[in-house]
């Protein structure tokens, strides 16, 4: 359908609209005037009667009433015309929506039509397809056909071969037997042959006849042997069969105790799971007929242990198959429970328990590094505590451990050592020596100053009076100093007297393994504030160590204390 | 080196090389004979002696031992005689001539004082007495594959018999030759027969044409039937365990079918696949390494060539799995294919089980009779020509035709190389009774292998 005739359509009636009034009017009004003009002056009260029926008509109150006169109410026209015009309003508007649902009235039967034709294409591709398949089907089964016809003739061409195949085997049998007829009888006749002829017969040339193997005489072939032969072959297969017997007897006692003992503890099996489950019994009533026949059952083969007729076995395997049975419907079930009951636990109770499991995990993980941690510390504590001089004994137990490089640097550096203190305890005796030189020369000073003092006392003035006090307190000082400045010089004479014993001595003052590596820890930047006696334990303990810079420097500390001992002691 | 150190010493003497036909070799317990053409050798085994010469009429072409070490039997199947000589006595002698009927074979009987020969086209078997120089004779016997089976104990012998077209097995007191039973078979075309261990129970198996096996007591009756598929081709090799209580059938196939002696049923089955891929058996590879030869070495090498030729090194690799065992694919259009178990040997304590299949000529497989599974596999780098156990012990010996010896117990392998000038190639080994020796078959040397045994026990 052409769009363009209804869009003039609408666009002339559209025109159309406001003329349309008029022309109707003038084709329908019986008062038209001559001048084409709808109201005249003539014509009023025609003209009213006529609005008002129409209004009438269109349903709105009357502008004019018949007896009013011929005044026109003005309100009620008014209101007429505002009705006409609404209703003229609701006109376009509808016509308007007419229009709108036409164009898409129109544009839909225009894509149906699209659509039908493309499906009437496809329905015409379809058809030719079917037609193509159906050929093809055609032609398939008459090649089905043909093949079946193959397979038929091919069948016939076995069935021919075959009996081809059967009658020539046949033939051939035949003419097997025929021929070997023959040869029969062709040795036959050279048997005879050669039997007959004299020429050269068959001869055993022995030089003397010798003993049978067994030392006995050959007998007389009599009916007594050949019963005797009898008898023996069947004397021979009755051991064989009574060995056989035997070897079965023994694996069927074997089966049968295996048996047994399956059933006995299928019985325990059963009636341990009986008692747990007599609660479960009273729910399912049926069971409790079935449990009595158990009882029953295990009475029964109780008594049938020891005999073996054939009806005590029949029992006995029938009881075994029943609690077989049994046995395997428990574990089905016990099966079927714990499968459901992991169903459900993984349901239900899987996140909280994950999270525990992780807690737990990180807790024990952190208690493993801690483990290790400790164990570390541990060994390294050890080896200080191996390396050290205090441990010899222990070291001396564990000197299978050391590989014997080891120990032979070991043993080098230890000379080396063994040679640094001896230097050591020379120079340490030589100041020893000085010290006790210095104290003897200090008594002696003590001494002068005393009797100085005694000589400053005796004559005593009022003015050294205040000299005094001072005197007195420097002489205090001087004493604690002298003091400390003993003790030191007495205890590497102690150090030296344990060191000159044999290494397996421990030394009495043997600090703790802590204590000494806290003190290896800090020997470079500390070891001139240390005390002597750790001093010298650090001081081994770096020899073992190896670590000979730090010995020189120790060494050159110790001398620089010495040194400074002595500067003090000279004071 | 497993097994390096109780081959203590190898002794080798060569045969004369103008007489290019191979030697007979036989072991009994504590001689050994030796056989070229027409002298006979006697040593002993354990110092290599000689302590008899014997010269026979021809080239001989069979020899074997009496039971009691004390004869010798010497065919010459050409010439239709049979010479018998005794150790303790070296001027007796004895010679049968079985004239213009001809001779194909001739055994002891296991008295020792008995000679079976079968005659040309197998017209009859003669049965002469060094005893009494009695003569018997056992007509109709079948021309196949095994028709004569003594029983262990020495006191029965089966005998497979064809007469009117039909399958017979007659079955004789070895005492005095007494007929004991005569029964027909089942069977189309009676290949083989032999007796159990304990000499109670007879196999009988048809020819390759037909897969059955026949069971049957020592009185004739039949046991069981077993037969496992139609048409294809059938059994190829039958052994029993030395216990009595297996019965391996080796077929063509590629299959190896276990039996049980009380239902006469299969039990297992033991298949040999190309591809092994998940199996808890050790497979053993051969490694061969030649030792590198330079320019310098070369006037040296090309005097030696003989020696370094074939004295390449070898070791054994546990290869991982998958394995792959080579496979040469048998002639469709030839007679006799080469597929299939052509060998079976059963351990001496019927732990274990040795098996070869003819389209995987380079590997042997040893079987765990216990745990029904496959134990090991020997992947040589040559065709096996011939394996045998150790008669004491678990112990397998094979050679591949190369101047080595192969040794293969549950707790490893081992290749062993035979210190021979030239070229060494063993042909065939034979283990002597104690197990202490094995005797080395080349093609004009045989070498004594001795194990020490002191070592091995360590």
């Amino acid at each position: 359908m052409p769009e363009s005739s209804t869009v003039k359509d609408v666009l002339s009636s559209s025109v159309e609209c406001r003329t349309s009034p008029l022309r109707r009017f003038s084709l329908t009004s019986l008062h038209r005037n001559s001048l084409g003009v709808f109201c005249s002056e003539d014509n009023v009260q025609e003209c009213l009667s006529h609005i008002s029926q129409e209004l009438s008509s269109f349903g709105l109150p009357p502008v004019w009433t018949a007896g009013g006169g011929s005044e026109l109410n003005i309100v009620a026209v008014l209101n007429c015309m505002y009705d006409l015009i609404q209703l003229h309003r609701r006109g376009l508007r509808t016509l308007e929506n007419m229009e709108v649902e036409q164009l898409k009235s129109n544009s839909n039967v225009d894509f149906l039509q699209l659509s039908t034709t493309r499906l009437k294409e496809q329905l015409e591709i379809s058809k030719r397809e079917n037609t193509g398949l159906l050929e093809r089907e055609r032609q398939l089964q008459l090649k089905v056909k043909s093949l079946q016809n193959c397979l038929k003739n091919e069948k016939e061409e076995v069935q021919k071969l075959q009996n081809v195949i059967a009658s020539r085997a046949s033939q051939y049998n035949h003419e097997m037997k025929r021929k070997e007829r023959e040869f029969n009888k062709l040795k036959e006749r050279l048997n005879q042959l050669l039997v007959d002829k004299k020429e050269k017969k068959q001869a055993i040339d022995v030089l003397n006849n010798i003993g049978r193997a067994d030392g006995k005489r050959s007998l007389w072939k009599t009916e007594k042997t050949e019963a005797k032969h009898e008898g023996e072959m069947y004397k021979t297969l009755l051991s064989d069969y009574d060995t056989r017997q035997r070897e079965l007897q023994l694996e069927n006692a074997e089966l049968r105790k295996v048996l047994q003992q399956m059933k006995k503890d299928m019985v325990s099996i059963l009636s341990s799971r009986k008692q747990a489950a007599k609660g479960d019994k009273h729910e399912h009533g049926g069971t409790q007929a079935a449990s009595e026949e158990e009882d029953e059952v295990f009475d029964s083969s109780k008594d049938s242990v020891e005999l073996y007729c054939v009806h005590a076995r029949e029992k006995l395997t029938n009881s075994i198959r029943l609690q077989w049975r049994r046995l395997k419907s428990h574990v089905e079930r016990l099966d079927s429970q714990v499968s459901s009951a992991q169903t459900s636990e993984s349901k239900t109770a899987d996140a909280v328990p994950r999270e525990t499991h992780e807690e737990e995990m990180d807790r024990l993980k952190l208690e493993i590094q801690q483990c290790k941690d400790f164990i570390q510390a541990q060994q390294q504590l050890l080896q200080q505590q191996l390396s050290s001089p205090c441990d010899e004994e222990t070291a001396s137990l564990l000197s299978d451990c050391y590989m014997l490089q080891e120990k032979e640097r070991l043993g080098d550096e230890w000379k080396t050592l063994e040679e640094q203190r001896k230097i050591f305890e020379r120079e340490r005796r030589n100041f020893t020596e000085a010290a006790i030189r210095l104290s003897h020369e200090r008594k002696a000073f003590e001494e002068e100053r005393a009797t100085w003092l005694k000589h400053q006392f005796l004559n005593l003035s009022p003015f050294s009076d205040s000299k005094k006090p001072s005197l007195s307190k420097s002489k205090s000082a001087f004493l604690i100093s002298a003091e400390t400045e003993v003790s030191a010089a007495v205890a590497p004479e102690k150090f030296i007297k344990h060191q000159s014993e044999p290494p397996s001595c421990v030394p009495l003052t043997s600090p703790s393994t802590a204590d000494l590596y806290r003190t290896l820890c800090l020997i470079p930047e500390d070891s001139s504030t240390k005390p002597k006696t750790k001093m010298e334990h650090v001081e081994e303990s770096s020899v073992f160590c190896g670590n000979a810079p730090v010995r020189h420097k120790l060494w050159d500390d110790i001398q620089d204390r010495t040194l400074s001992q002595e500067k003090n002691s000279s004071i | 080196m497993l097994w390096l150190s109780y081959i203590m010493q190898q002794k080798y003497y060569s045969v004369p090389k103008d007489e290019n036909e191979g030697g007979l070799v036989l072991f009994c317990c504590s001689h050994q004979a030796t056989c070229v053409q027409y002298r006979l050798v006697v040593r002993d085994v354990s110092t290599l002696q000689i302590l008899q010469l014997y010269t026979c009429l021809d080239q001989v072409s069979h020899m074997e031992w009496s039971s009691d070490s004390l004869f010798i039997l010497c065919a010459m199947y050409n010439r239709g005689l049979v010479q018998v000589w005794s150790l303790e006595q070296p001027d007796w002698h004895c010679k049968i001539d079985e004239g213009s009927i001809g001779l194909v074979s001739s055994r002891w009987s296991p008295d020792g004082r008995h000679i079976l020969n079968t005659t040309e086209f197998h017209l009859r078997v003669t049965v002469w007495s060094l005893c009494t120089k009695a003569v018997s004779y056992i007509k109709h016997p079948k021309a196949c594959q095994k028709a004569v089976d003594f029983s262990r104990d020495g006191r029965y012998l089966a005998l497979a018999e064809r007469r009117d077209c039909k399958d017979y097995v007659c079955v004789f007191v070895c005492d005095d030759w007494h007929l004991l039973r005569h029964f027909e078979t089942e069977t189309q075309d009676l290949a083989g027969l032999e007796w159990s261990p304990n000499g109670c129970v007879l196999a009988v198996w048809d020819s390759c044409l037909e897969y059955k096996v026949l069971l049957y007591s020592l009185d004739g009756r039949l046991l069981s039937t077993y037969s496992a598929y139609e048409w294809s081709l059938g059994v190829k090799s039958v052994s029993w365990s030395p216990s009595s209580q297996f019965l391996a059938i080796g077929s063509y196939d590629e299959k190896v079918r276990i039996l049980n002696h009380i239902t006469w049923k299969k039990i297992a089955q033991f298949e040999h696949p190309a591809i092994l891929d998940s199996t808890k058996a050790t497979v053993y590879k051969e490694v061969e390494k030649r030792p590198a030869v330079g320019s310098d070495e070369m006037s040296l090498h090309s005097i030696t060539i003989g020696t370094t030729l074939f004295n390449t090194q070898s070791k054994y690799e546990i290869s991982p799995l998958p394995v792959q065992i080579p496979v040469v694919k048998p002639d469709p259009d030839r007679a006799n294919p080469k597929i299939g178990i052509s060998a079976l040997a059963f351990s001496s304590d019927s732990r274990y089980l040795a098996t070869k299949n003819d389209n995987m000529a380079t590997a042997v497989w040893v079987w765990d009779m216990q745990k029904m599974s496959l134990q090991a596999v020997l992947e040589q780098t040559s065709a096996v020509r011939c394996f045998q156990w150790d008669p004491l012990r678990p112990r397998l010996a094979l050679c591949t035709g190369n101047a080595k010896l192969y040794l293969w117990s549950p707790g490893g392998c081992v290749s062993v190389q035979v210190p021979a000038e030239g070229g060494f190639q063993v042909q065939s080994l034979n283990w002597h009774c104690s197990g202490d020796s094995v005797i080395l078959l080349g093609k004009e040397q045989l070498c004594l292998c001795y194990m020490d045994t002191d070592q091995e026990d360590k």
